[in-house]
């Protein structure tokens, strides 16, 4: 195969990669040659959970893990990362949204719903005010 | 400490430094190319923390008398450089790329950790603070060898295959004795570029074998020495050049 190496770049790499300078026609990607997609939870202390972060494409598990270390680990804090195969994780399909429809009517499930916190305002009130009096 | 054994040290710290800088440069080259974007961020941030051992070594020879890091790193010509010539050669192909990573990584974990037990404190601590960088770029460097050798297609056999052929001497040249090994044993400095070849060869013979590649027997290939003793590879000066060409605008620049 024939290449040229007269795509004009400022960037030294192009040139030296020798991308060819004439178009070439898409052929299209083939059938089943994208890689898989790998779900990555990020663990920033011993004992803290881990949560999602994000996805990545990755040819197998073992480098779905070399690359999560650099994707989501390279920045913040980080003891551990758990990496699961998309097609693995077992999931609502979206028409079934109905499903949590009403929740957010039902308040009385809400924590926020209890008296306790009236109870404790009201005792913090109490406390500052019997504090403000022996201060006086 | 003697001079013999201070002149020992630094020239241990020059062939480490030098090749730290060079083999990032080279990997940096493919930030933006790499075959797939994840692959692009994990290559590039090695090529980064070979970056930060350059300069930590770097450091370790100013803090020895020498000129400041941007000095050493950007003001030196080709035949005052130390690395040697596998770090220098220009990879067009990924496989090439990988092969190289593979054989430099174990060879710098190894070295690393021979170097923890360094009577020189200051190359002792730095070879135990880089330990996890280093054994995640041998994670990346084994997982894809086993991934395109016998876990891979033909093509990828073949291409591994070439490069490993093609870079075989270069990287028995990352051992070219030094003319200070004396030195550097009898002060508990470093055990020795033999010693390290030899553990290199106990991690790499088994990992390319298992993941199937064929070797030739070891002693018949003729390194490529000269790096160490300031003769390099046609690579090399152009390199240096356009790794250059911003600081020497400006050599007085504020950063």
């Amino acid at each position: 195969m024939s290449r040229t190496v007269t795509l004009q770049s400022l960037d030294p790499r192009v040139t030296r990669l020798e991308i060819p300078a004439e178009q070439q026609p898409f052929e299209g990607v083939p059938e089943g040659s994208h890689l898989q997609t790998f779900e990555v939870f990020h663990q920033a202390k011993s004992g803290a959970r881990h949560i999602h972060v994000g996805s990545i494409h990755a040819p197998n598990a073992e480098l779905a893990m070399v690359f999560a270390k650099e994707q989501y680990a390279r920045r913040s804090q980080c003891v551990n990362l758990w990496v699961v195969k998309t097609s693995e994780i077992i999931t609502f399909a979206p028409e079934d949204a109905d499903l949590f429809a009403t929740t957010p009517d039902k308040d009385y499930r809400d924590a926020s719903g209890y008296k306790v916190m009236q109870k404790i305002l009201a005792w913090k009130q109490r406390t500052e005010q019997q504090q403000s009096q022996q201060s006086q | 400490m003697t001079a013999d054994h201070r002149a020992a040290l630094e020239d241990l710290l020059f062939r480490m430094a030098d090749d730290a800088l060079i083999y990032g440069h080279r990997n940096s080259e493919w930030t933006g190319l790499a075959p797939i974007l994840e692959e692009d961020i994990a290559f590039s941030s090695i090529a980064q923390d070979k970056l930060g051992h350059a300069l930590a070594l770097y450091h370790l020879l100013s803090d020895l008398g020498n000129p400041d890091p941007d000095t050493l790193a950007f003001t030196r010509d080709e035949q005052q450089f130390r690395c040697c010539h596998l770090v220098e050669l220009p990879t067009q192909d990924y496989a090439v790329a990988l092969m190289r990573h593979a054989l430099f990584d174990y060879a710098e974990q190894n070295r690393y950790a021979l170097l923890e037990q360094s009577t020189y404190q200051p190359l002792a601590d730095l070879a135990r603070k880089v330990r996890g960088e280093i054994k995640y770029h041998v994670f990346h460097a084994s997982t894809w060898l086993r991934l395109l050798g016998n876990e891979g297609t033909d093509e990828s056999r073949m291409r591994m295959q070439a490069a490993l052929d093609m870079l075989l001497p270069y990287a028995l040249g990352i051992f070219e004795p030094s003319p200070y090994e004396q030195e550097l044993r009898s002060a508990g400095i470093f055990p020795g570029e033999e010693e390290l070849k030899q553990r290199w060869l106990e991690d790499v013979v088994p990992l390319l074998e298992s993941a199937g590649y064929r070797l030739p027997a070891i002693e018949t290939i003729e390194p490529a020495y000269g790096g160490r003793r300031g003769y390099h590879t046609e690579h090399l000066q152009p390199l240096i050049e356009e790794m250059t060409v911003v600081f020497r605008i400006d050599p007085d620049a504020e950063w």
